[in-house]
């Protein structure tokens, strides 16, 4: 167990480190975002829109989604200059001012498009508005420019900063909309309890109409809720989770195949590869904490480490759009599901026993403190279990990306290049580092959520030993 | 000023989309790999591990009963040589016992050979004796028939007569 022990400490660590850097750089952001209005309240760029909206595009290509992306885009941004703020058709400033904290946001968030470099691929939409059903179509009908926003409205949907989101008013017309560059952007507005929150607005003819985000089950609690529509549609996230599916279904069918066909001999290729992980969870993580049951709940075991160590690894692949799926806590809340199913559907007369009236403790003990406490614990060690891989990897994902930003907020985008240079410089010693620490991280993260599971199951399936 | 933040940090927020599609991929992989992965794979390792465990059982057993055949063959010719041993030694008292009968038998034969002549010695030599008592006597009778005839004839001559006759008995 001290070895275990170790490996969370180091875990600890590395969150809190993690954490200190997300903290120190989003001042950071939030400082350059007050300088930012403050100049371009004084701005005058009316007479110069469409010379700033197509350099902004060639010049500010900083919404890239992939580590590697950011790096080279870093020159591009040096040819730029100090201007970045564009008026769309409402004579709206659409502020492109590089801040780093939002760019990381940017970077880990889950997309309606697939960002590789400069390519966006479009994504199947599957959106439900109850007052009108479903719509399913591409996120190609968007027309997304190179920062994710659609140019075009499609059924009242419409794309801003990669997500999907819907003009709830009646009198937008539905179908295809033209809307141009620039038409769909954020505001700051006092929300229903005074606080400042950034919404997405449209402009379609000199009128801007306010957008719904989609629906998010966090009750309110983090600034979501419920909305005019439900997005199902199968994101950026999505389509990782399919393809790191396949991968693995791939090696996995290959290995066992492996060993239907050559029984009685040495393993041989990818099996060689694999087979020592596969043994690792096996014998370290199965056997210890589940007895003579550990055939039962191996599958389950392996299904989540290397399901969540082939998502950990595919969103650090530089060019591959650096996916943020385990950082996702819809992601870690469903395998924290699954977990606290199999735990407590598995559990026996013995576990509930301990749970609900632990034995050798006086009744008015058990009432009052200790029952409460273990009912409590049943619901706290999943949602542990969630936070722990989410805030991990997303800090990780974060690190990286604020890392690469501070090319941009050093080189002032674009304003100092040799600042910018001087940044890359160690901003790619500094992501190196990060990476290989983030490669260790997707290692360990797997580890721990698939060892704490098989020792809540463990505990739930132990026998009384009298 | 964290509002902006929690505005845009979106992957707090659990999606029903991705939720629901994380749920169907994540139980469809659990479901395939289990049946068709993990499962196998778990008692394929399991099978290996049990015929890497017989195997190396049937080797140590076969050493074992090769260390004993080695023990036992070893036995078999220390035995080999002690009756070997055995019987050359038994061979050479055989030998000794035949050579030392052999050899009392030819004492004994010959001593019985010389006894034997002993006694045909004394036989003859008693034949001998009494021819010669025999004779003696008859030549007596002789000497004395002769001397009887011849006592007629002077003293003188009858002295030198037996003279003369006693001389003729030396001579035979």
């Amino acid at each position: 167990m001290r070895k275990y022990f170790l490996s969370f400490c180091c875990i600890v660590c590395l969150s809190l480190f993690a954490s200190a850097q997300h903290d120190g750089h989003n001042h950071d952001g939030h400082d350059h975002s007050g300088h930012d209005h403050s100049q371009h309240q004084h701005g005058d760029h009316s007479g110069h829109n469409h010379s700033h909206d197509g350099h902004d595009h060639s010049g500010h290509d900083h919404s890239n989604h992939d580590h590697g992306a950011h790096a080279g885009h870093a020159h591009a941004a040096d040819q730029g200059h100090g201007h970045h703020g564009t008026k769309n058709g409402c004579g709206v400033e659409t502020h492109h001012e590089f801040k780093p904290g939002e760019a990381a946001f940017h970077h880990i968030s889950d997309q309606n498009i697939y960002s590789i470099g400069p390519f966006s691929l479009p994504l199947p939409c599957f959106l439900y508005a109850p007052e009108k059903g479903w719509d399913v179509f591409s996120s190609g009908k968007f027309y997304a420019d190179s920062h994710g926003t659609g140019e075009k409205a499609y059924n009242k949907y419409v794309l801003f900063e990669g997500s999907v989101r819907r003009v709830q008013d009646a009198s937008f017309p539905d179908g295809a909309v033209e809307l141009g560059h620039h038409a769909v952007f954020g505001k700051k507005l006092k929300d229903a309890k005074g606080k400042d929150k950034e919404f997405a607005f449209v402009c379609y003819n000199g009128q801007q109409y306010q957008c719904d985000s989609k629906s998010t089950a966090d009750a309110g609690m983090f600034g979501g809720g419920i909305t005019s529509f439900y997005d199902f549609s199968m994101t950026k996230n999505v389509v990782s989770m399919i393809l790191v599916f396949l991968f693995l279904a791939w090696v996995f069918l290959s290995m066992a195949k492996s060993y239907k066909a050559r029984r009685g001999m040495a393993p041989k290729g990818i099996t060689n590869f694999m087979e020592p992980i596969f043994i690792f969870i096996q014998d370290e993580v199965a056997k210890p904490f589940l007895g003579h049951k550990w055939m039962t709940y191996l599958p389950f075991l392996q299904c989540i480490f290397f399901f969540i160590l082939g998502l950990n690894l595919f969103g650090q692949v530089p060019f591959l759009g650096g996916s943020n799926v385990t950082g996702n806590l819809a992601f870690t809340a469903v395998l924290a599901i699954a977990a606290f199913l199999v735990t407590n559907l598995s559990g026996n007369a013995h576990y509930w026993g301990h749970t609900l009236w632990m034995p050798g403790v006086p009744a008015i003990l058990k009432i009052l403190v200790i029952t409460p406490v273990e009912i409590l614990g049943l619901f706290i060690k999943p949602i542990t279990l969630m936070l722990r891989l989410f805030a991990n990897i997303t800090a990780g994902h974060m690190v990286i990306a604020i890392f690469v930003g501070l090319i941009f907020v050093f080189g002032q985008s674009g304003a100092n290049p040799g600042a910018a240079y001087g940044t890359a410089v160690g901003s790619t010693i500094l992501t190196l580092f990060m990476m290989a620490i983030e490669l260790l991280v997707a290692f360990i993260q797997a580890f721990v959520f698939t060892i704490l599971t098989a020792s809540y199951i463990g505990a739930a399936v132990e026998e009384a030993h009298h | 000023m964290s509002y902006i933040i929690l505005a845009d940090f979106s992957v707090i927020r659990p999606d029903f989309g991705l939720f629901f599609w994380t749920t169907v991929i994540f139980l469809l992989f659990w479901f395939l790999m289990s049946k068709f992965a993990f499962k196998p794979i778990a008692e394929a390792l399991q099978e290996r591990q049990r015929d890497i465990q017989d195997s190396l059982d049937e080797a140590k057993k076969a050493r074992e009963d090769m260390a004993n055949l080695k023990s036992e063959n070893q036995e078999l010719l220390r035995q080999a040589q002690e009756e070997r041993v055995n019987i050359l030694r038994e061979a050479k008292e055989a030998k000794d016992s035949i050579i030392a009968e052999a050899k009392n038998k030819a004492r004994d034969e010959a001593k019985k050979i010389v006894s034997d002549a002993k006694t045909q010695i004394e036989n003859q030599k008693m034949a001998a004796i009494v021819e010669m008592k025999n004779q003696s006597g008859r030549m007596a009778i002789d000497i004395a028939e002769k001397l009887l005839k011849s006592e007629l004839k002077g003293e003188g001559a009858n002295e030198s007569f037996v003279q003369r006759l006693v001389d003729e008995v030396k001579l035979n």
